[in-house]
């Protein structure tokens, strides 16, 4: 693991920085990481996002530097106190209770699923193939971007790995599944996107009225279970 | 306790200093672009520094008030006035009821905060008044801000009602915020980076093209980010990187080789190699950059930008300590 400046106001705990080196695995250290960091106080830090295999540390200079650090020596008095907070043992395996799973229904009606066809084709499977293997993985939350709430999953099934569309969409409806490359995801809101839409979840994934604002965190365990479009209309609502 | 926006401008949002705790879920900061001027602007007006402000982005802007407030701003260079009486930057003014704020411009850089006197009451979101535009989330309906629209304003502050007294005759305030706070624009702007994580994935030919080439602010740069053109910043390799945390001040090069200083508004994680990062103390110019403006960077340490920090919060402290004298 190593430490690196973000710029003079955050910090980064890299862990790897390739896709293959992210795995459920790594983004538990990850939080686990996350946790010590949160338990320790460390004078100045404001807040704590984990992305795979990294942890962002969010920092005020000036409450570093009230907290003890000399103006010219910030990263190295921050980074020796989070390590101290880390702890000798490199083992931040995250205690399995906290493991979320979640249950996401998904409606593949041809009306939502716009490119099942073209991931059928591509994996050379019938578009309910494609469904059944996508329903039968797990995944995990990787990481939480690009549009607020986000998720980027891990674990989709390498048969499936889609490139993206030529040129991306403009309008993406809220709620739908998508994969991109090797990588799936869910559209929270209304945006535009270059990912492959194969369904269409009801859940709402994004509520900034909320507390905590989205329904999924990193480190959730994700199953999607398909549905009828009765169905996905009954829990819309 | 009303304000009316007449005009609205280009783009007109409500902000505070950010949002702060839920990056975690894809949430941006946001805020007021350059954070140091809506405090001073904030301060000027016997607010909280995190009172909710106006930012403003080029145009016509007309503001009426339905009760007396003071009203101060810092941010490029436009014209405003109150009536006849022209108000400069870094001025607390005091404005009757019923006059009319006319705000144009800029004739250089690009941005301007409003502080108004008991803050604009709009709805705390996710901790914040801030406007998120992409979520459409926060500020006036997630939204900028329309002819006509009428946002609710918090009380004066015992601070701004002192000072309604004192400015009554000569309306503003003869004392002032210092001149680089309150006019943060510069001619061919220079900002001060230090080493991104990818620094070393450029050679040293794209290093030195980064810090001393001249590169053009292009057209279609926004609350997200400042895009330029320029010689292309070329990588030793490709590789595929992971998306990891960005953040506002961070200079990431897409494969285009077109580097991009993401701003307040920059999407939580990228994927693109950071090069360097624009230093915070730095953040009130790169707010000013706007589509056609020349900027150059130079290399300074993190110690540096450190103390540069520490230094300029030393003598913000003794604003606050100034302003306070002012309003007792």
């Amino acid at each position: 693991m190593e430490i690196t400046p973000l710029g003079d106001s955050a910090l980064i705990l890299r862990m790897g920085d390739q896709l293959q080196d992210a795995s459920e695995q790594t983004v538990n250290q990850v939080l686990g990481a996350m946790h010590r960091i949160e338990r320790a106080q460390l004078p100045g830090i404001i807040e704590l996002a984990p992305a795979y295999t990294t942890l962002a540390v969010y920092f005020d200079p000036v409450r570093v530097i009230d907290g003890g650090a000399d103006p010219g020596d910030v990263v190295d008095w921050l980074t020796k106190k989070l390590n101290d907070a880390l702890g000798k043992s490199r083992r931040l395996r995250r205690d399995k209770s906290h493991v979320r799973a979640i249950e996401v229904p998904i409606c593949c009606d041809t009306e939502f699923a716009l490119d099942l066809e073209q991931v059928a084709r591509h994996a050379k499977l019938s578009p309910t193939e494609v469904v059944d293997l996508y329903c039968a993985g797990t995944y995990c939350v990787g990481c939480i971007g690009f549009t607020p709430g986000f998720p980027y999953l891990l674990g989709l099934p390498q048969k499936l790995a889609t490139p993206r569309r030529a040129s991306p969409r403009k309008d993406v409806s809220a709620g739908s599944v998508a994969i991109g490359g090797e990588q799936t995801g869910i559209y929270p809101l209304r945006s535009p996107g270059g990912w492959n839409v194969i369904g269409r979840t009801p859940l709402q994934l994004f509520d900034p009225q909320n507390n905590p604002p989205a329904l999924l965190n990193v480190g959730d365990r994700i199953r999607f279970r398909a549905i009828t479009r009765d169905e996905f209309e009954a829990v819309k609502g | 306790m009303k304000l009316t926006i007449t005009r609205a401008g280009f783009l007109t949002t409500v902000q505070d200093l950010g949002r702060v705790g839920s990056r975690r879920f894809g949430v941006s900061m946001g805020g007021a672009l350059d954070l140091h001027a809506l405090r001073v602007a904030n301060l000027l007006a016997g607010n909280d520094e995190n009172a909710a402000g106006l930012e403003i982005t080029s145009g016509i802007v007309r503001l009426q008030f339905n009760d007396d407030r003071i009203v101060a701003w810092c941010g490029g260079e436009y014209d405003v006035a109150v009536g006849s009486r022209q108000v400069p930057s870094g001025h607390s003014a005091h404005i009757d009821a019923n006059e009319e704020l006319s705000i144009s411009g800029p004739h250089r850089g690009c941005r301007a905060w409003f502080g108004i006197s008991g803050g604009i009451d709009v709805p705390v979101v996710l901790g914040s008044r801030s406007t998120d535009l992409r979520g459409s989330f926060g500020g006036f309906e997630g939204r900028a801000l329309r002819d006509g629209d009428v946002v609710s304003l918090a009380k004066n502050s015992a601070c701004a009602k002192t000072l309604i007294d004192r400015l009554g005759q000569e309306e503003i305030a003869a004392w002032s915020a210092s001149h680089d706070w309150s006019s943060p624009a510069q001619q061919e702007p220079i900002l001060r980076v230090v080493h991104g994580s990818d620094w070393d994935r450029f050679n040293d030919l794209t290093h030195h093209v980064l810090t001393s080439e001249t590169f053009l602010v292009s057209p279609d740069s926004d609350r997200m980010g400042a895009r330029l053109e320029g010689s292309e910043l070329r990588r030793r390799e490709d590789c595929d990187l992971l998306s990891e945390a960005v953040a506002p001040g961070t200079i990431q090069v897409p494969p285009n080789g077109k580097p991009i200083v993401l701003l307040g508004d920059c999407q939580t994680i990228g994927g693109y190699p950071k090069i360097a990062h624009v230093v915070t103390v730095d953040f009130p110019v790169a707010a000013q950059l706007r589509a056609g403006d020349r900027v150059r960077f130079r290399e300074v340490s993190l110690a540096d930008a450190h103390r540069f920090l520490f230094e300029r919060n030393g003598d913000l402290e003794q604003f606050r300590v100034g302003i306070k004298l002012h309003m007792r």
